[in-house]
C-alpha cells in the first residue's frame, strides 16, 4: 500500500493542536501569555526603548516553548495515553511523527506567533536581509528546540517527570540569557555564562540584524557558527539517543 | 516459514529481570491466539517485542516469513496494536480517534474517513460517534479503541488485555466483537482472563516466569494434563474422602478439594459421592485446570497449594 506522508503528518497536527484547542481552548491563553507576558514587563521596565528587542525575545521565546511543548505532549501521549506505542507500531516513522509534532507545535503557538509578527511589522525596522537573518536564527532555535524535546521525551517515564524538564529547559534557554535585552546588561564576569545557552547566539543575531546592537563581523560569525554547531549536535545525540523501539 | 514464529526469544531489562527466557513457539497467522499468565508472567514483553517497540537481548521472531527483529518498518506494514493500559484520548471524539490513527497509518483522508465510519457501525458505536472520549464509559471507550485498530488494513492485531476493568455486560459485548473479527484477521490477545481465552481463542499459550508451558487448541492442552476429568467438591473444607485409583488431588481455586482423574475414575468416584450424600461437579477439565496444572499455582495470590494424598 502506499503511504501519504501528508496524511502522516496532519494526523500529528490534529491529534496535537487542532483537536487539542477544538475541545481545551484555555491551552490557547498559555502559549500566547508566555512569550507576550515577558515583553509586556520588558516594556514598561525599559519605558518602551527595549520593545523591539523584547519582541524578538518573544520570537526566540515561542520557538523554545514549541520544544518545551513538544517534550510535555509527546510524555503525555506516550506514558499516559499509550498513542506513541500505537503508532510505534504503524507504518510512520520517528522522523514523520516528530515533523508532524513539530508542526503541530508552530500551529499551537499561532496566536502568539501572529501577533509578535504584527508587532515586529510595526515596530522593528529592517532590511530584508535582516528579516532573513532574524528567519533563519529563529528556525535553528526551533529546530534545536524540538529536538531537545524529543529527546527528553523519551527519556522521561511520566508526564511529572517532563513537567521537571520542561521547567529546567525553559529557564536555561529562555529566562535567564538575554534574549529579551542586550547581553551588554549583564555585568561581565556573569556575561560568560549566559554564552552557555545557544539562545544568547540567537538574540545577539537577531538584535545585530534589527540594528540594536552592532555585532563585529568576526563575533557574528562565531554566533552562527556556534548557533548551527549545537543545532547540529543535538541533531545528533537526539538521533542516536531517543528511542522509538525501546532497548 | 508462514505463521507467527519465535525462536528462542530472551530478554533481560536493565534491571536485571529476566522477562522472557528462551521463548519459541510456533502458532497459524488465522484466528484468535490468546496467551494467557499471571501478572508479570512476560505477556505484555512478548507483545512488545512482536509489535516492534522493544528490541529483545536474543532470539528470532516472524510474521508470514518477514523478519520481526530484523525489519521492523516492514512489520510495521502489517500490523496493529492497542497497548495495555491504552487510553482513547480525552480530547478526541471516536470518529476523529480512528481518523487520526488511519492518518497516522498513511491513509488518505477520505479513505480514512469511509474506514473510520465502517468501524464505528462494525462495532454498533454510532451514537457516541462525535461525543468526547472524555464522556464516554470504559466500555465504550474500549471498543473505540478495538475499533481504531480494526479500521487499519493490518492482518496481524495485537490487544494486550483487552478487557481488564470492564465490567461482565461489556466484556461479553468485546467478545462478541472480536468473535467476528477472528474471520477476517490474525488476533494476538493476552489476557489473564481464562475464560476469555477459553471463550475465544482458536489457539492458546500459556506462559509462566518469561517461559512457555504449553501452546495449542485447548483440547491440545487437556491432553498435556494426564486427566481429563475434574470434580470439584462443593463443600468448603472437606477433603476428597475417596482414593481414586489414578489421579491426583489438589486444592482448587476456591480453596475446595479438586479431584483430577480418568473419565472412568470419574464416573467412579462420582457414583460414591452420591451415595454418601457429597456434594460435587463434575466436568471435563477447563483451561483453568489446565493452567493450574501447568502453572501449579493459584492465580491471584500466589502461593503454593499442592496436596498429594497417595
Amino acid at each position: 500500500m502506499r503511504r501519504n506522508i501528508g496524511s502522516q503528518l496532519l494526523a500529528s497536527v490534529l491529534v496535537n493542536a487542532v483537536y487539542a484547542m477544538k475541545n481545551y481552548p484555555i491551552m490557547l491563553s498559555y502559549t500566547f501569555l508566555s512569550p507576550l507576558s515577558m515583553l509586556l514587563v520588558i516594556f514598561f521596565v525599559s519605558h518602551g526603548s527595549l520593545l523591539g528587542i523584547g519582541i524578538e525575545g518573544g520570537f526566540i521565546m515561542a520557538m523554545v516553548l514549541s520544544g518545551v511543548s513538544m517534550q510535555g505532549d509527546l510524555s503525555h501521549l506516550k506514558n499516559d495515553l499509550k498513542i506513541q506505542d500505537m503508532v510505534v507500531s504503524s507504518p510512520t516513522t520517528a522522523f514523520v511523527y516528530i515533523l508532524g509534532m513539530a508542526i503541530s507545535e508552530l500551529v499551537y503557538s499561532l496566536p502568539s506567533l501572529v501577533t509578535l509578527i504584527v508587532l515586529a511589522a510595526l515596530f522593528i525596522h529592517t532590511s530584508l536581509m535582516g528579516a532573513i537573518e532574524i528567519f533563519l536564527a529563529m528556525s535553528l532555535m526551533f529546530a534545536f528546540s524540538i529536538a531537545l524535546g524529543f529527546m527528553l521525551s523519551t527519556f522521561s517515564s511520566d508526564v511529572i517527570q517532563s513537567w521537571a524538564f520542561s521547567g529546567i529547559v525553559s529557564t536555561f534557554l529562555a529566562t535567564i540569557p538575554p534574549v529579551y535585552y542586550p547581553i551588554t546588561y549583564i555585568p561581565l564576569p556573569y556575561r560568560y555564562i549566559a554564552y552557555l545557552s545557544p539562545t544568547t547566539y540567537a538574540a545577539q543575531i537577531a538584535q545585530n540584524a534589527a540594528g540594536y546592537v552592532a555585532v563585529p563581523g568576526a563575533i557574528l560569525a562565531i554566533d552562527w557558527i556556534v548557533l548551527i554547531a549545537v543545532s547540529i549536535a543535538i541533531f545528533i545525540i537526539a538521533a542516536k539517543k531517543t528511542r522509538w523501539r525501546e532497548k | 516459514m508462514q505463521g507467527l514464529v519465535c525462536s528462542n526469544i530472551s530478554k533481560r531489562y536493565e534491571t536485571g529481570k529476566v522477562a522472557l527466557n528462551k521463548l519459541s513457539m510456533s502458532v497459524e497467522s488465522k484466528g484468535i491466539f490468546a496467551l494467557i499468565g499471571r501478572n508479570g508472567a512476560g505477556k505484555t514483553t512478548l507483545i512488545r517485542i512482536l509489535a516492534t517497540q522493544l528490541s529483545p537481548t536474543s532470539g528470532a521472531a516472524s510474521l508470514n516469513g518477514v523478519d520481526i527483529i530484523k525489519d521492523p518498518h516492514g512489520i510495521r506494514e502489517r500490523i496493529a496494536i492497542v497497548p495495555q493500559e491504552a487510553r482513547a484520548t480525552p480530547w478526541l471524539t471516536p470518529h476523529e480517534t480512528i481518523f487520526s490513527y488511519l492518518l497516522w497509518r498513511g491513509f488518505d483522508t477520505g479513505e480514512a474517513h469511509e474506514r473510520a465510519d465502517r468501524a464505528i457501525k462494525r462495532l454498533a458505536i454510532e451514537e457516541y460517534a462525535d461525543k468526547s472520549n472524555r464522556f464516554l464509559s470504559g466500555g465504550i471507550k474500549r471498543k473505540v479503541l478495538v475499533a481504531t485498530v480494526i479500521a487499519s488494513e493490518a492482518e496481524l492485531i495485537f490487544l494486550d488485555e483487552p478487557t481488564t476493568g470492564l465490567d461482565p455486560i461489556s466484556r461479553n459485548d468485546l467478545w462478541n466483537v472480536l468473535n467476528e473479527l477472528k474471520k477476517d484477521r490474525f488476533i494476538f490477545l493476552t489476557t489473564h482472563y481464562l475464560e476469555e481465552a477459553e471463550r475465544l481463542a482458536d489457539n492458546i499459550g500459556i506462559i509462566e516466569n518469561g517461559k512457555l508451558l504449553g501452546i495449542g487448541t485447548l483440547e491440545e492442552l487437556r491432553k498435556k494434563v494426564k486427566y481429563p476429568y475434574s470434580i470439584k467438591m462443593l463443600d468448603a473444607g472437606k477433603k476428597a474422602a475417596v482414593r481414586p485409583k489414578s489421579g491426583k488431588v489438589i486444592r482448587g481455586l476456591d480453596g475446595n478439594s479438586q479431584i483430577l482423574t480418568s473419565q472412568k475414575e470419574a464416573y467412579a468416584i462420582s457414583d460414591q459421592f452420591i451415595k454418601k450424600g457429597i456434594k460435587f461437579s463434575m466436568n471435563p477439565i477447563s483451561l483453568d485446570d489446565i493452567f493450574y496444572y501447568l502453572v501449579k499455582k493459584p492465580i491471584e495470590n500466589g502461593e503454593e497449594h499442592e496436596e498429594e494424598y497417595w
